[in-house]
């Protein structure tokens, strides 16, 4: 995934304010924790000069429109289930304490972003990863601990 | 919050007891929080039983029969496995030993009873996994590599999860350590503190590791940077709570346990060290602890008129060898497979019965085969997790297949 920086190289750089930002870079990092849309910005969606650019960031972003905010990846025939991930992961821990946190059975499964399902690590609730929403980090709790680099972030 | 039905599973040595299962028609279709060995074993069930004589169908009185008169007509019967079996089959299966004066061995005497013999006689201070969990800080993995024998291993007790005194999390409360020949999966996620040794120079990194601890300067013949031995010695001194997971890869490599006995003492005279033995089979150490309490012996037994003898010579690999037996008995083990052609070929020339969940390449060879229930999936009892816990088990599903808890039984009758 791309960062901040590089989707201003491609906006339009005026700082008109149209978006509601006060500058261009604002619009980018409002754009890169997905407050903001492409469409949000009116001289690039509609100005001829900057139709390729609008394509090329809407592009960007197509890919996690439809998995809403995924890119986590579990390689299946790697994973074998030692549920490090689950114990590691820090949402885990603090949504579920006693349970995914003390390496127990899960309690909370409703918060939980990792469980293990048939010997198979399985992620949902990602609104809770820390990777995702307004401030997100790059946390890479799950993938250190994986001994078979089974978790992927794409 | 209403209360979780969990089994327990008993794919391998730790016994983990916190899975949950979904089942309908005493099929298991999902099983939750169970690693990848669990799974299969818990899925492994199967509704009806067998049991072959020659290798063609019979049924069970007939199957029960035959297995008595090879047993009555042997002189010296070997009785081996029981390494899966629960402590009350265990006990059956001594009771049978002492009636028939046989040779009893398990998987431990080419395995780990080394050391589980010399912690039951006290020579070792140990701990529970739950203290492991609870108050660990220093933990090696020497010569075993949990992330795949026992997959739970590192995020159920030794290394990720949270306890009652370690609160923080491993990033900062807690040192993983590894000390194996080859870059396991364990050794991975122990990162720089991973120490490579050459095949047999385990006892050689003993005396350099005792020599750095003691603050002398740490020498091998491989020439191991000392300055690595020392900043692993200052780790382990500062420990507060240490624990030695012992893995086969070490107990292989040393001639006897005194070097590693030498190591705990030294490390329990700087700080606190603990050992727990990395034992694979679901209740290895049952069998151990149980033939002790008989006998006074963890394994290689030979019951003869009242008495007890004891030695490597009633081992499975030397009575093999020697011929020394003229029949045998297999629960749940598959000693054509895991033993050397060498000597497992002799298995063939003699009447065998096996008794096992599982096809194996033994059960296929063998003169009488009964198929039991997998015990902790479609038959209860109780065993002994690798760190000394009794854990007591009930069935996942229902099953027509006895338990060989059962068949020992009427074995027994009908001799």
């Amino acid at each position: 995934m791309t960062n901040a920086m590089e989707l201003y190289q491609m906006l339009p750089k005026t700082n008109c304010k149209k978006c509601g930002k006060a500058s261009c870079m604002a619009f980018a990092v409002a754009l890169m924790a997905r407050e903001l849309t492409p469409e949000d910005c009116p001289p690039l969606k509609e100005e001829a000069k900057y139709k390729e650019n609008y394509e090329k960031i809407r592009g960007l972003f197509k890919p996690s429109e439809g998995a809403t905010e995924t890119g986590l990846i579990v390689h299946e025939d790697l994973c074998f289930g030692c549920g490090n991930c689950v114990v590691a992961c820090p949402p885990n821990v603090a949504n579920d304490p006693y349970g995914v946190g003390s390496g127990n059975a899960p309690r909370n499964v409703g918060k939980l972003v990792l469980t293990v399902e048939d010997g198979i690590v399985k992620a949902q609730n990602l609104g809770e990863c820390r990777r995702f929403g307004k401030n997100k980090i790059l946390c890479n709790g799950c993938i250190v601990t994986c001994p078979v680099e089974a978790i992927e972030f794409v | 919050m209403a209360e979780k039905n969990y089994y327990v599973c008993t794919g391998c040595g730790m016994l983990c007891d916190d899975i949950e299962v979904e089942s309908e028609k005493n099929k298991v279709n999902k099983v939750y929080t169970a690693c990848r060995v669990g799974v299969a074993h818990m899925k492994d069930g199967k509704e009806s039983a067998a049991f072959m004589v020659d290798n063609k169908p019979v049924d069970e009185a007939t199957a029960i029969k035959e297995a008595a008169s090879i047993l009555k007509n042997a002189k010296n019967p070997l009785i081996f496995g029981l390494g899966t079996s629960t402590s009350e089959t265990q006990k059956l299966a001594i009771e049978l030993a002492r009636k028939t004066s046989a040779t009893l061995d398990d998987t431990s005497s080419f395995c780990l009873g080394k050391v589980i013999e010399a912690l039951l006689n006290n020579k070792f201070k140990v701990c529970t996994l739950d203290d492991v969990r609870n108050k660990a800080d220093v933990t090696i993995f020497w010569g075993a590599d949990p992330s795949d024998s026992h997959p739970r291993h590192l995020s159920k007790h030794s290394y990720f999860p949270r306890g009652t005194e370690k609160q923080r999390g491993w990033e900062e409360e807690r040192t993983a350590i590894c000390i194996d020949v080859r870059k396991s999966h364990t050794a991975k996620i122990c990162g720089n503190y991973f120490f490579q040794i050459p095949p047999a120079g385990d006892a050689e990194f003993i005396d350099a590791l005792m020599a750095a601890l003691a603050g002398k300067l740490p020498k091998t013949s491989y020439n191991f940077p000392p300055k690595r031995i020392l900043e692993l010695a200052n780790i382990l001194k500062g420990a507060k709570f240490g624990v030695v997971f012992v893995g086969l890869g070490l107990i292989y490599s040393l001639e006897n346990l005194e070097p590693l006995i030498r190591l705990m003492n030294a490390l329990n005279e700087k700080s606190n060290f603990h050992l727990v033995p990395m034992v694979g089979h679901y209740n290895m150490r049952g069998f151990n602890e149980n033939l002790f309490e008989e006998t006074g012996y963890v394994n290689s037994v030979k019951f003869e008129e009242g008495t007890v003898k004891h030695g490597p010579e009633y081992s499975i690999v030397e009575s093999l060898k020697a011929k020394a037996v003229d029949a045998a008995l297999v629960i749940g083990s598959d000693p054509l497979s895991s033993l050397p052609r060498s000597i497992s070929k002799n298995l063939l020339e003699i009447p065998t019965i096996v008794i096992d969940p599982c096809e194996t390449l033994t059960s296929r060879k063998a003169k009488v085969c009964i198929n039991t229930a997998i015990s902790g999936v479609e038959s209860g009892g109780s065993a002994t997790r690798m760190d000394g816990v009794k854990v007591e088990f009930k069935p996942v599903i229902e099953t027509k297949r006895p338990s060989d808890e059962a068949v020992l039984k009427k074995i027994m009758e009908a001799l």
